[in-house]
């Protein structure tokens, strides 16, 4: 890989002010950003590591709200996000233990891997991104495939989810990377179901809105049987078809909606 | 750049760039050839040791960012007189090994997982084994190796 | 008698360093002020390739030098070890192999040019300075269609991109063919077998050396078999004589076959290392690894069965098409043809075989042996289209197999494809098999599936294996290129310990663990007390290395008979020095003593006199005791096994998960049963992992889609169940010394038809029958084939 410079502050400001530079990028858990520096397809200048600022790090719960700081990496929230079970349990999904040692969760919705796990639990919880600067809505949030609403040099600092009655994650793992071949996140709130699906589309994580309208009024598997989400939108690749990753769209919201607690 | 850390109980140091993955720095840098690089993705696992008690891909993370770490490898696993360690002795008891290029990190992985879960079920030490591939065993052994690590009963090998 | 001898259980002595991290594998390796290569591969599958600009490459920091096809004016080709003769008597079309592409570009991969350097990164930086200039073609990806007249061709100095079309056995094509037109039956399956990448955990490594004061070469690689590569790059490309050569595989990774061949790299390293008077080192990322290493697989095939109406077998016909890439690589030619075609007669007595194999070159990686090489490919396509023909006919597809096979009282058995197997009893691994399973069992383990929303199916595969490779008078006839012959020196020392130098190569086998035991049984000591050398041909002899599951049948054959002239000669001593006959002298427990006598000596006082000779036989005998051996085999050796298969299946994604597999194995006489279940479980593992996850897919540009363990699924822990192993069922060899017949490979040859079997026997239990579905049979395949 190219050479680099690094830094790594320890508050915010410093890292914001780091980051001014063109050329620099922020570096969290690094578990995407150094294998694509590998292939030589990223080649940031200044790397700032976010891993010192402690105040990016942790996970606390109040007024049904949990928050997770920025570069607390998925690990800590397998064992620490008790508060939101569905949360906890799909960190301890996520890649595998190594990985999710180092990996953090500002780092994967900054990332918007269109298979990745954190985007669904996110915008099926209507989280808030919260940066240096300010608090995104995620429904603002994800704009397509590896893109975001971030800023340059903009950082996740936390990332709130309001915690649902009961939610769950089912993901159907794509047998070569263990990402999501399409990963389904299904919560439901006093004012509705939220649905949102990963691994799936082109567009990236989006939700599913009919299925969101048939849960609200009838929060069981049945409810999705007249339903089929359109496999027009969908990814074909070698390990399925846009219309095998329809089908498990619904698949596994059913799913979902049956182990929710 | 300098780095220091402590790599099995030794203070370490040396000069690296910013791109000197650790898994560099331990096998060029310090001469702990046990760490083994075997993929460019982040999967295989071969490269894995514990940071901070963690187990951590080396290959995965820049030997800058160990600054003052406490790293352990392979090399630090036997125990201090020499003889293997109760895990690595239960690989070599039960064959979880073939031709030991993605051993050091099984191993690594493994001591983790008990560090956490002193007595795993068959599927949790599968899953745990997630991100560590070894093409020779079938996983078979590695399994059995793990279990009885832990102290549980597994068949005696060549005896199923 | 040793704790620890034949048939013991004996731990690796192997595993102390490799647990330890002191494992030493090539990439552990540094030289002292050695360079580093990088090579620029080419990312289009095809094109011609009007020039290189390497003028802002050369001057940037550390390049030593860059190479380009310009530079190996005078260098050999990389060499083909094997000649097949065609339908027609023919040869077949041969192109070079370039150490780097000369004028045209085949694969994606393709070494362009090379840039040494002082650190690896500059070597890289270099690289993307380099600009070529290059005309696109139309990529040669399909094999069907690289056949039709009208196709571009891969090189254009060869007629067409047919490499040959190989008939076996042609004299019996009319009554095969008559044999269908009378048939009650004919049962009919095309079949895909897919591409795959050998993937051994350590990518591979070269490190070349030059010594000036001596003008002599020395090569590390990971490799299975360092002669191999001394002959072949030494010989044919580089014009370097063995005694100036010498090539060194020391730990090594893994290998599966992907290791046998001799690849431009080394030869690169080595022809670079003398040019700049450096060492020259290059070590494989796994994304070089996947457009590099030799695949394998990779066949179509059309396969017809006859029966009578008895349900007899009376005729077997197969066409296939078999790709071998761009470049024929090492023993390519060999697999679909000699190592295939003469295993389509099975366990079965069909008495009628006519083999067709159409060889195709394509843009694609070179395509080799892997574990099993042609047998596999052989394997799957009868035992899927036995089920097929015992599907249609409405029998149980393990009866059909029992009426087919052939009967233990009928060995040696010559088949119709020119082989003779010496031993088997194939009803015993069965009924094993059955047993081991519970067969029987079956339905109420699909009662509780069903209960709980699953598909359940049970399949079942036998296999034969032709090991021990080979006979070399045979293949050479057969086209091989080189002798199949293996070899050992027995060093015994002064105070008794012995060191054997084998040419065989251990990557993962256990040679330094199971060959002692052989030792130690023979002269009765303790296994420690012989230690086992190989992987370095200035300390071996001759060898021909680890593939095959040749190691123990060949290698070990080799070691036996050197250590019986050691016997010999020791006996001699003994007898001397016990002033008897040495036809009365006996070895039993490491003691030699006179028959019916008390008279004795330990193996101590023997080995001691043959280096201290001063009471001892001068005038008939030589002092020291070290013999050499080579030992080449007269047959094949023929493992046989019962696989069987039992898989679960979740309709509604269509994932398959193994619940349960058994394997049941003839393997003949055992060494190490411990080391022996551990390669069954291995190979089994890369079986199912063909069967349902690895695929090696281009697109029709040529574009390599599973380049990395991204896209190319790896079997994982979780992937993989338990597997039940059973070698209890032996026939020993009847034609090598230690009735051995390997078992290296039959996992992996037994168990994807076992896989596939099964999982179309739960999908037409459950009323969604489907004739076949190809390899990797993916959630989204099952998904699919259920489904429409």
């Amino acid at each position: 890989m190219y050479n680099f410079d690094f830094v790594k502050p320890s508050t915010v400001e410093e890292a914001v002010a780091a980051l001014q530079d063109d050329e620099a990028q922020p570096l969290s858990g690094g578990q995407t950003l150094i294998p694509s520096m590998k292939q030589r397809l990223n080649a940031p200048g200044t790397l700032v590591s976010l891993l010192g600022i402690e105040a990016l790090k942790g996970i606390s719960s109040a007024d049904g709200v949990l928050t997770i700081g920025g570069v607390t990496n998925h690990a800590t929230v397998a064992a620490e996000a008790g508060a939101y079970p569905a949360l906890a349990a799909l960190a301890a999904q996520i890649g595998d233990p190594a990985v999710r040692n180092r990996g953090t969760i500002g780092g994967s919705l900054a990332n918007n891997d269109p298979a990745a796990c954190y985007p669904a639990a996110a915008l099926a919880s209507g989280a808030t991104i919260v940066t240096n600067s300010r608090e995104i809505a995620v429904d603002d949030f994800f704009q397509g495939m590896f893109t975001t609403d971030l800023e340059e040099g903009e950082i996740i600092t936390s990332v709130k989810f309001p915690i649902p009655e009961v939610a769950s994650y089912q993901k159907f793992e794509q047998p070569a990377s263990r990402f999501a071949l399409t990963g389904v996140f299904v919560t439901k709130y006093a004012d509705g179901v939220r649905v949102a699906i990963t691994g799936a589309s082109e567009e990236g994580v989006f939700r599913w809105a009919e299925a969101e309208e048939a849960l609200t009024a009838n929060f069981s598997a049945d409810a999705l049987a007249a339903l089929a989400v359109p496999s027009n939108a969908m990814i074909t690749d070698l390990h399925g078809t846009a219309e095998y990753r329809a089908h498990l769209c619904k698949v596994m919201t059913g799913r979902a909606v049956a182990a929710a607690h | 750049m300098k780095v220091q850390m402590t790599v099995n109980c030794r203070q370490v140091s040396g000069e690296v760039e910013g791109r000197t993955l650790l898994v560099t720095f331990l096998r060029d840098g310090q001469g702990l050839t046990g760490t083994h690089t075997g993929c460019d993705t982040s999967q295989c696992g071969a490269c894995t040791v514990h940071v901070n008690g963690q187990q951590v891909k080396s290959c995965t993370m820049f030997a800058v960012e160990a600054e003052g770490a406490e790293v352990a490898t392979i090399e630090g696993m036997a125990n201090a007189d020499g003889s293997l360690s109760v895990l690595q002795q239960a690989f070599q008891d039960y064959h979880g090994l073939q031709c030991g290029f993605c051993t050091p990190g099984m191993v690594m992985a493994a001591a983790s997982l008990l560090a956490k879960n002193p007595r795993p079920s068959e599927a949790e030490v599968r899953r745990h084994l997630e991100g560590n591939i070894c093409r020779c065993t079938g996983y078979h052994n590695i399994v059995k190796a793990i279990m009885a690590a832990s102290g549980q009963h597994v068949t005696a090998v060549a005896a199923e | 008698m040793p704790k620890d001898g034949i048939g013991a259980s004996t731990k690796r002595r192997e595993d102390i360093r490799f647990l330890t991290g002191k494992g030493r594998y090539t990439d552990d390796i540094n030289l002292r002020g050695q360079a580093y290569v990088h090579f620029l591969r080419s990312d289009v599958a095809h094109a011609t390739l009007n020039g290189i600009d390497t003028s802002a490459a050369k001057d940037m920091p550390g390049v030593l030098r860059i190479f380009t096809a310009r530079d190996f004016d005078g260098v050999g080709g990389i060499p083909c070890g094997w000649l097949i003769t065609d339908r027609h008597g023919q040869p077949m079309q041969e192109p070079k192999h370039p150490i780097m592409a000369e004028g045209k570009i085949r694969h994606v991969g393709e070494i362009v040019a090379a840039v040494v350097a002082e650190t690896l990164d500059q070597a890289r930086d270099a690289a993307e300075a380099i600009v070529l200039d290059y005309d696109e073609l139309p990529a040669v990806i399909d094999m069907k269609a690289a056949v039709q007249a009208d196709a571009p061709k891969v090189h254009e100095e060869l007629t067409s991109n047919l490499c040959y079309d190989w008939g076996f056995v042609e004299e019996n094509k009319a009554a095969v063919d008559a044999a269908f037109d009378v048939a009650a039956h004919v049962t009919t399956l095309e079949l895909v077998n897919n591409r795959l990448v050998a993937n051994p955990m350590e990518p591979r490594v070269a490190i070349g050396d030059y010594a000036a004061h001596d003008d002599s070469s020395t090569l590390y690689t990971t490799s299975q078999n360092p002669h191999v590569i001394r002959l072949l790059m030494g010989a044919f490309v580089l014009g370097i004589p063995e005694h100036k050569l010498r090539v060194i595989a020391p730990d090594v990774g893994g290998g599966f076959g992907t290791k046998i061949f001799h690849y431009a790299e080394e030869a690169f390293c080595t022809f670079a290392a003398k040019q700049l008077k450096l060492p020259v080192k290059w070590t494989s990322t796994r994304s070089e690894a996947f457009m590099s290493d030799a695949h394998g697989r990779d066949h179509v095939t059309k396969i017809q069965l006859a029966l009578d109406a008895d349900n007899n077998f009376t005729a077997l016909r197969t066409d296939t098409y078999a790709n071998m890439g761009a470049y024929l690589s090492t023993f390519a030619p060999s697999v679909p043809t000699w190592l295939h075609g003469t295993l389509m007669a099975g366990n079965y007595r069909t008495p009628l075989i006519y083999v067709n194999v159409k060889a195709v070159f394509t843009n694609t990686v070179p395509v080799d042996a892997y574990r099993g090489a042609g047998r596999p490919e052989a394997t799957f396509q009868l035992e899927r289209v036995v089920d097929m023909a015992a599907r249609e006919l409405g029998v149980d597809p393990a009866e059909l197999r029992r009426q087919n096979f052939i009967r233990k009282d009928q060995f040696p058995y010559a088949t119709p494809v020119a082989v003779e197997y010496d031993t088997g009893d194939y009803e015993a691994t069965l009924d094993k098999g059955l047993e081991l399973s519970d067969y029987a069992g079956f339905a109420t383990r699909l009662a509780e599936s069903k209960a709980n929303g699953k598909l359940r199916g049970i399949g079942l595969a036998h296999y034969i294996e032709a090991c021990g490779i080979a006979p070399s008078n045979l293949v050479g006839q057969l086209g091989a290129r080189a002798g199949l012959y293996e070899s050992a020196t027995v060093r015994v020392n002064a105070t008794g310990g012995i060191v054997v130098m084998t040419g065989s190569h251990s990557h993962g086998q256990g040679h330094e663990t199971s060959f002692p035991q052989v030792i130690a049984q023979m002269i009765g000591i303790e296994p420690d007390q012989v230690e086992i050398v190989h992987g370095d041909t200035a300390n071996t002899p001759m060898g021909m290395g680890t593939y095959g599951s040749r190691s123990i049948a060949v290698g070990g054959s080799a070691m036996v008979r050197a250590t019986e002239k050691i016997i010999a000669k020791a006996k001699k001593i003994a007898a001397h020095i016990l002033e008897a006959s040495d036809a009365d002298i006996e070895l039993k427990d490491g003691k030699f003593s006179v028959a019916g006598t008390d008279k004795s000596l330990n193996w101590g006082d023997v080995t001691l006199a043959a280096y201290v000779p001063h009471n001892y036989p001068l005038k008939d005998l030589e002092p020291g005791l070290e013999e050499t051996a080579f030992y080449d085999p007269s047959n094949f050796t023929y493992p046989s096994g019962c696989y069987i298969c039992e898989v679960e299946i979740d309709p509604d994604t269509g994932k398959v998960t193994i619940e349960r597999f058994t394997a049941a194995d003839d393997f003949g006489n055992i060494i190490n049963p411990m080391i022996v279940e551990g390669q069954v479980q291995g190979g089994v593992a890369q079986g199912i992992g063909q069967a349902l996850l690895e695929n090696c897919s281009y697109d029709s540009d040529g574009q390599l889609l599973s380049a990395s363990y991204m896209d190319y699924a790896m079997p994982r822990a979780s992937d993989v169940p338990m597997i039940t192993v059973d070698h209890s069922c032996q026939t020993p060899c009847t034609h090598n010394p230690l009735g051995v017949k390997g078992c290296g490979e039959a996992g992996a040859i037994g168990s994807p038809p076992a896989v596939i079997n099964a999982v179309l026997d739960a999908m037409h239990r459950a009323g969604k029958p489907v004739a076949h579905i190809d390899m990797p049979v993916t959630p989204a395949k099952v998904w699919a084939a259920m489904n429409h």
